[in-house]
């Protein structure tokens, strides 16, 4: 193998939609600047690297990985581990490796559910026997010999293994997490995607060796109102009569948002992304999270929010908070998994037993 | 071994609610106050911290005194009118309303989280609130947020050990 003397790159994709690694793509010409720079040594949606090439790596011998998407899976766990262990500067890259992104809101919801939903209750599926899938196809774990797929000394061979590894499927987590509740995270770069000129910006900073403190999100520490080309339209003092719904209100293009109703995260958020959503003529939904000195987005864009209503009695408030049906999808649509209940409480946890299916069905282990 | 052991490990204690109560400098604060002087005796359960105003009330203080182990928040303000800076106790209510209809959405009863105009003469008030408050969370059950985050994060412990077992002695590729 060639040893190239250009820095080491990798990017992944965990609980993601995909945007993320479109944003690197959007570099468009500038992505030859990139890949000149930097040698990519793993990159699944773009390149055939496998794991194992990864884990044959030398520790810290990657310069940095941009990890993208919020960690769900045992799978994603497993990886970001990894990646940690060989990578000198770890990035979350994009909303929901920052703080559980859009799929943190399945926060909201019981494992259980998800699973019947897209298992057994889904308009175009067709499941009658309700098949879930397995975590392991063993149909008996022997004393935990084999807990993730790969055995403990001593394991004899059992059927489902596979060149002494067991085969498994990942574990669906109970509980949406950003990254860095699960390993160290060395550096932010926010956005549901992060724009093109952030992402060009960050790593040239990388690539040049010009890196904030520690644990710094890569991106201007000012709320987003500063930074917006409506600002001189927002009065001092707004005082709102009720919140509008986006779809059921014509936007001034030149007001500001807030000042015309809608609800307008842009106090709340971080700027750095030059209000391109604004710039179309739809408020802030906040991607880029808080500031550093914010530690709950949502509860403050909902303390701002409702300080700006008008009423000073019970009934005329709760008409004018109408206006904001989903608190929690509206003002946590980005960060539930990394605030400060980070879940709805009363969610069960089920316990991981076996299932029994009775009668002459195989027995699983661990079936999701 | 004698037969008269100590007894290393005391008695469980039976849960007890946890109130975080936030009152206001000028009104509650000082009903609290009054409470105490004039020997007033009620629930102790309740760990007071004063603002100046109803309305520099932060909902992140609310979401963190849960976080935290309360098992329910009071906020006690000046009377609508009476607030020492004219508006502060009018947003207190209108982050109030939204607060409340959130938090019920991630799951935490509605009585938990609760907003009492007490004005600085109405110590009586005060015994009154904090007693009945006990009672409904007491009924209520503790919410406990610091185990269950310590709960839903045993799901990560298994991988987390063998990715240890791994750095320590690394596997054979």
């Amino acid at each position: 193998m060639s040893t190239s003397s250009k820095p080491k790159i990798a990017f992944y994709w965990c609980a993601s939609c995909g945007g993320c690694e479109e944003a690197v793509v959007d570099l468009a010409e500038d992505i030859l600047g990139v890949v000149e720079a930097v040698d990519i040594v793993f990159w699944p949606v773009a390149m055939d690297f496998k794991y194992h090439d990864v884990r044959a790596m030398p520790d810290k011998s990657i310069v940095a990985t941009l990890l993208n998407g919020a960690i769900r899976s045992s799978e994603q766990e497993e990886m970001a581990h990894l990646l940690r262990r060989k990578s000198q500067y770890l990035i979350a890259y994009g909303a929901c490796a920052h703080l559980g992104g859009i799929p943190g809101l399945a926060n909201q919801f019981p494992r259980e559910q998800i699973l019947q939903f897209n298992y057994e209750q889904a308009p175009t599926l067709v499941n009658e026997s309700k098949v879930r899938p397995q975590t392991r196809w063993l149909e008996q774990d022997r004393q935990g010999a084999l807990t993730s797929g790969r055995p403990r000394k001593g394991a004899a061979a059992e059927p489902g293994m596979k060149d002494g590894e067991a085969l498994t499927l990942p574990d669906l987590r109970h509980v949406v997490r950003a990254l860095d509740q699960v390993v160290e995270v060395d550096y932010y770069i926010p956005g549901c995607p992060p724009t093109p000129a952030l992402t060009k910006a960050a790593v040239g900073a990388l690539l040049a060796g010009k890196l904030p403190a520690k644990g710094s999100v890569l991106a201007p520490d000012i709320a987003l109102c500063q930074q917006c080309p409506r600002v001189d339209s927002k009065p001092p003092d707004l005082s709102l009569e009720e919140f509008k719904r986006p779809h059921l209100t014509l936007a001034d293009a030149e007001k500001c948002l807030l000042a015309q109703g809608l609800v307008c995260l842009g106090p709340a958020t971080r700027g750095g992304c030059e209000a391109v959503c604004i710039k179309g003529n739809m408020p802030c939904t906040g991607c880029f999270g808080p500031t550093s000195r914010v530690k709950d987005q949502g509860a403050k864009i909902l303390s701002c929010l409702a300080s700006t209503l008008a009423a000073k009695e019970d009934q005329p408030i709760e008409k004018g908070l109408a206006g904001i049906p989903d608190p929690v999808g509206t003002f946590y649509r980005y960060g539930l998994p990394s605030s400060l209940l980070r879940r709805k409480v009363d969610l069960p946890l089920e316990p991981q037993t076996p299932a029994n299916d009775g009668g002459d069905a195989p027995k699983t282990v661990k079936p999701l | 071994m004698s037969e008269t052991t100590i007894q290393a490990v005391p008695p469980a204690a039976p849960w007890q609610p946890r109130i975080v109560a936030f009152f206001c400098n000028w009104c509650t604060y000082t009903a609290a106050d009054l409470a105490g002087v004039s020997r007033m005796k009620y629930a102790p359960n309740a760990c007071v911290i004063r603002l100046m105003c109803s309305g520099r009330l932060d909902p992140q203080f609310v979401l963190a005194a849960f976080a935290r182990g309360a098992d329910g928040v009071l906020l006690g303000g000046c009377h609508p009118g009476d607030c020492h800076y004219i508006e502060g106790n009018y947003k207190a209510l209108r982050r109030f309303h939204l607060l409340k209809r959130m938090l019920q959405d991630l799951g935490i009863q509605a009585e938990r989280l609760r907003l009492e105009w007490i004005s600085a003469a109405e110590g009586e008030k005060v015994k009154q609130v904090i007693n009945d408050m006990v009672q409904k969370v007491q009924r209520l059950g503790p919410l406990g947020l610091p185990q269950k985050f310590a709960d839903w994060d045993k799901e990560m412990a298994e991988l987390e050990e063998e990715v240890k077992a791994d750095e320590a002695a690394p596997a054979v590729a």
